[in-house]
């Protein structure tokens, strides 16, 4: 897991998060470098009964047993397909219960960029739009609309009662 | 040189839980008529070595309390004090109040005080009963603190009311600060059996720039006017006398202050002496001798390492299944040599893996020894004679299996002495003995354990059975129930023991926690009962929680893993065997039952390759005190597989117990047969 450089005087002023990019359809969405585990092609899933439509399955990750989220389900994405350029972004939050992984299904990965404090902007009111609930805030880098999302609400709410503070914790 | 003693805490925790279960059985077996004397002294040293413990971490409270116990003991062991039913129960009582002490000041917690003053009054009571009338008199006077217990068990226990004039030369050796020994605390004991004078001899001590910190260069000479016991004086420097050389001599005298000096005796302790009686001699040395069982070189072990010990055999023999289906997709020059050293390497890792699983192994008497003194308890309490049998208390099972089967087997024993065992009246007028017996049998059968608990009481009441059942709706008015099929009714949610039986307490534990309990552990259980003659309870158990032995099927392009305890048969159905019956559920004969089937792609909602029955296979499964048939694609095998929680980042699943990971990598779902089973029944009466 790669974390930021934490220069204290940038921790300081809170200025500088890494942020990792990725595609899916036309938007641009990033999450938090250090919840980042690692990212991996596409494999076959094992599926789970009863689960809701955008929970794939789970795999086989070194050992533990991940659950799969496909985001481009959860956000309402037209284009599903599953090929070998299909990418799985597996991701870690903390819970009540301890850390938890799992991994999100994207179009693509895009970048590793930096984004200042003061450039992510509150996103506006989406409505219930399933991806509204997770959106931490909007920054535009160098023309490009980048959402952010926040990863702790993306997978239910056991995982959402860590509370946001997680991520920002490293 | 300082020692962190705190270090030593949970060693000394660890062994005193472990003397008070080795105290408390002892007491249990003992014969109150004839009492033998390897008991008694099992029991002292147990108080004895939690009374030094205590002292050296500072414990108080636990000190002043093991100094009485251990003195009302004394007086047992010297005959002094008949053993008697109340002093039993005095002593069992102990068991509990230091039990509770231990376990408050491991966890930091404030002490019982009341409870524990309560009863070490009584104790107090029964030595002073026995000392009687002359003994009283002097006690009070003489002692410096009436109320130190420590000063009346002292007095009593060999001459009271004769003062003697102790001459104690104590000359430590260099090591003695080192050691950890405080000669403040030892004069402080002293000077609590009587008056006390301490002179330190300096003269030993080298110019300041020669001394070493740690050395001790400082050496005694106490006087101690006592009617204490020389036993108890000496005892007082039991912990020290490796180190040390020590003198005694004594000089009788009638005198509170003794005017002359005769030296009587002098005797020189070079370590455990001889004149100590026989119990003192092995004190040192806490519990290893104690218990004379587990001496042979065991060794502490947290539980986490060996968990990480089994999670990497676990990847092992995941590894090696990979291994081995690799192989099997190879030729060429070289395979055949491949193939048997992963054969070999499969022998090798099954004895590692059977190896580490034995690690986890601790023998059921754990679990079993908490029932002599709960059935003896109960049975007092509901005024019914109840003898306990155990057997099979070898037998051992997975640490963290051992540790949740005890609470559905209190729950079982409970219902037994509750609601099984009659009254003695009772018992006497249909020629019984008048003391009902439970007996609770462990053994291994295959690669499951068998936990048996029965009694001789008199057993279910099928006609009260069904009448409650009925009208609490479970069964139908005109359902016409086999024996087995009333009997399984009592695992019922909402049925309440309590309400079926008539007499005693009433305060039954519903049988469905004890069934839910069981199968959480992946096992079932099993009632058998004859009316008038007793019943019996069989819980069947996997021996361990990290590896279940499963089945492999198919269904459609998923793999799933029945567990091999909840399976009883596969057989492949012809069309004539299955009837339709009401709303398109399916039933077949199976043996002299219906069972219906549950077709799992319907279940899991998959595409499967099988939709005639009579192209997959039916595998009878039991859970839940039920069997139906699961229809699936195809048998894919048996393996041994090993369980990983789909908890840890996911959550529950219905009818999925866990996953596992298979040869080629991937992810398979074990199936909980159980939950699985209530599931579709559920979802059907939906």
């Amino acid at each position: 897991m790669t974390r930021p450089s934490t220069d204290p005087t940038a921790a300081a002023q809170g200025a500088m998060s890494q942020v990792l990019t990725f595609v899916i359809g036309d938007v641009t969405y990033g999450i938090d470098i250090p919840c980042v585990q690692e990212i991996r092609g596409w494999t076959a899933v094992t599926r789970l009964p009863q689960s809701p439509a955008d929970i794939l399955g789970v795999l086989n990750l070194r050992g533990a047993i991940v659950p799969v989220l496909d985001l481009r389900l959860k956000f309402g994405s037209s284009n599903v397909q599953y090929t070998p350029v299909t990418v799985i972004v597996v991701v870690s939050v903390m819970s009540a219960t301890g850390p938890r992984e799992f991994g999100m299904v994207v179009d693509g990965v895009s970048d590793v960029i930096d984004i200042a404090a003061q450039d992510v902007k509150p996103a506006p009111d989406l409505g219930n739009a399933a991806s509204a609930a997770c959106i931490r805030g909007l920054a535009t880098i160098g023309g490009r609309m980048v959402v952010l999302l926040d990863v702790n609400l993306l997978l239910g709410k056991e995982s959402a009662a860590a509370g946001p503070e997680a991520d920002r914790a490293a | 040189m300082t020692i962190d003693l705190t270090q030593f805490h949970d060693a000394f925790f660890d062994e005193s839980f472990e003397a008070l279960d080795s105290m408390e059985s002892t007491l249990l077996k003992l014969d109150t008529g004839s009492p033998d004397s390897e008991s008694i002294n099992t029991i002292f040293r147990v108080a004895h070595s939690i009374k030094g413990g205590a002292a050296t971490f500072g414990f108080g409270e636990i000190t002043s309390f093991t100094h009485s116990l251990e003195t009302l003991l004394d007086e047992l062991r010297g005959n002094r004090i008949a053993i008697s039913p109340q002093i039993c129960d005095l002593l069992l009582k102990s068991v509990d109040v230091l039990r509770a002490m231990l376990a408050a000041t491991k966890a930091k917690q404030p002490i019982d005080a009341q409870g524990v003053a309560d009863l070490q009054f009584d104790i107090e009571l029964v030595i002073v009963h026995r000392e009687g009338a002359s003994a009283a008199a002097p006690l009070a006077a003489n002692s410096s603190a009436a109320s130190d217990l420590a000063a009346v068990a002292a007095a009593g226990a060999e001459q009271p009311g004769r003062l003697v004039e102790w001459q104690i030369d104590l000359r430590p050796g260099p090591q003695f600060f080192e050691r950890g020994t405080d000669p403040v605390r030892i004069f402080r004991e002293l000077a609590v059996l009587g008056n006390l004078m301490v002179t330190a001899h300096l003269d030993a001590l080298p110019p300041c720039q020669d001394m070493e910190p740690g050395r001790c260069y400082l050496s005694w000479s106490l006087s101690l006017v006592s009617d204490a016991p020389e036993a108890a004086i000496r005892e007082i420097f039991e912990w020290v006398n490796a180190d040390c050389e020590l003198t005694f001599r004594a000089s009788q005298s009638s005198l509170p202050m003794p005017a002359v000096r005769v030296p009587a005796a002098v005797v020189t302790l070079p370590a455990p002496a001889a004149p100590l009686p026989a119990g003192d001699a092995a004190q040192p040395v806490p519990v290893a001798q104690s218990s004379s069982a587990m001496d042979s070189g065991s060794i502490r072990v947290g539980v986490e390492k060996i968990d990480e010990l089994i999670n990497t055999v676990g990847e092992l023999v995941i590894t090696h299944a990979m291994l081995s289906q690799i192989s099997r997709g190879i030729s060429g020059p070289g395979t055949e040599g491949l193939r048997t050293a992963i054969q070999q390497l499969e022998r090798n890792m099954r004895q590692l893996q059977e190896s580490v699983m034995r690690v986890r192994m601790l023998p059921i008497s754990a679990v079993f020894s908490r029932f002599p003194r709960m059935v003896r308890d109960l049975g007092q309490r509901l005024e019914k004679q109840v003898d306990l049998k155990i057997t099979g208390e070898t037998t051992e099972l997975d640490k963290t299996v051992l540790e949740k089967i005890g609470d559905p087997l209190v729950h079982l024993v409970r219902n037994c002495i509750d609601h099984g065992i009659e009254s003695a009246a009772v018992r006497a007028a249909t020629g019984k003995n008048i003391a009902g017996t439970i007996h609770m049998n462990a053994s291994h059968r295959g690669g499951s354990i068998c936990i048996e608990v029965s009694d001789d009481g008199g057993g279910l009441d099928c006609e009260r059975i069904v009448a409650k059942a009925r009208a609490a709706g479970l069964v139908g008015a005109d359902d016409n129930l086999s024996r087995e099929e009333i009997q399984e009714l009592i695992f019922l949610p909402g049925f309440s023991t309590a309400e079926i039986t008539t007499d005693v307490s009433g305060r039954g534990v519903g049988m469905d926690v004890v069934r839910r309990n069981v199968s959480d552990l992946g096992g079932k259980i099993e009632v058998q009962s004859e009316r008038g003659r007793g019943s019996q309870f069989l819980i069947t158990l996997p021996l361990t929680l990290a590896i279940v032995d499963g089945l492999s099927v198919a269904v459609g392009d998923q793999t799933y893993i029945l567990p091999m305890m909840s399976t009883i048969e596969s057989l492949r159905l012809s069309p004539t065997q299955v009837t339709t019956i009401a709303d398109g559920r399916e039933v077949f004969a199976f043996r002299d039952d219906y069972l219906p089937i549950i077709r799992l792609y319907r279940f899991f909602g998959l595409t499967p390759r099988a939709r005639a029955l009579h192209d997959g296979l039916v595998v009878v499964v039991e859970g839940a005190g039920r069997r139906v048939g699961l229809f699936v694609d195809d048998l894919l095998g048996q393996q041994q597989v090993v369980i990983k929680s789909l908890e840890t980042n996911y959550g529950h699943v219905a009818g999925i117990a866990a996953a596992t990971i298979l040869g080629d990598g991937s992810v398979a779902l074990i199936l909980d047969v159980p939950d699985l089973i209530r599931s579709a029944s559920r979802r059907e009466a939906a």
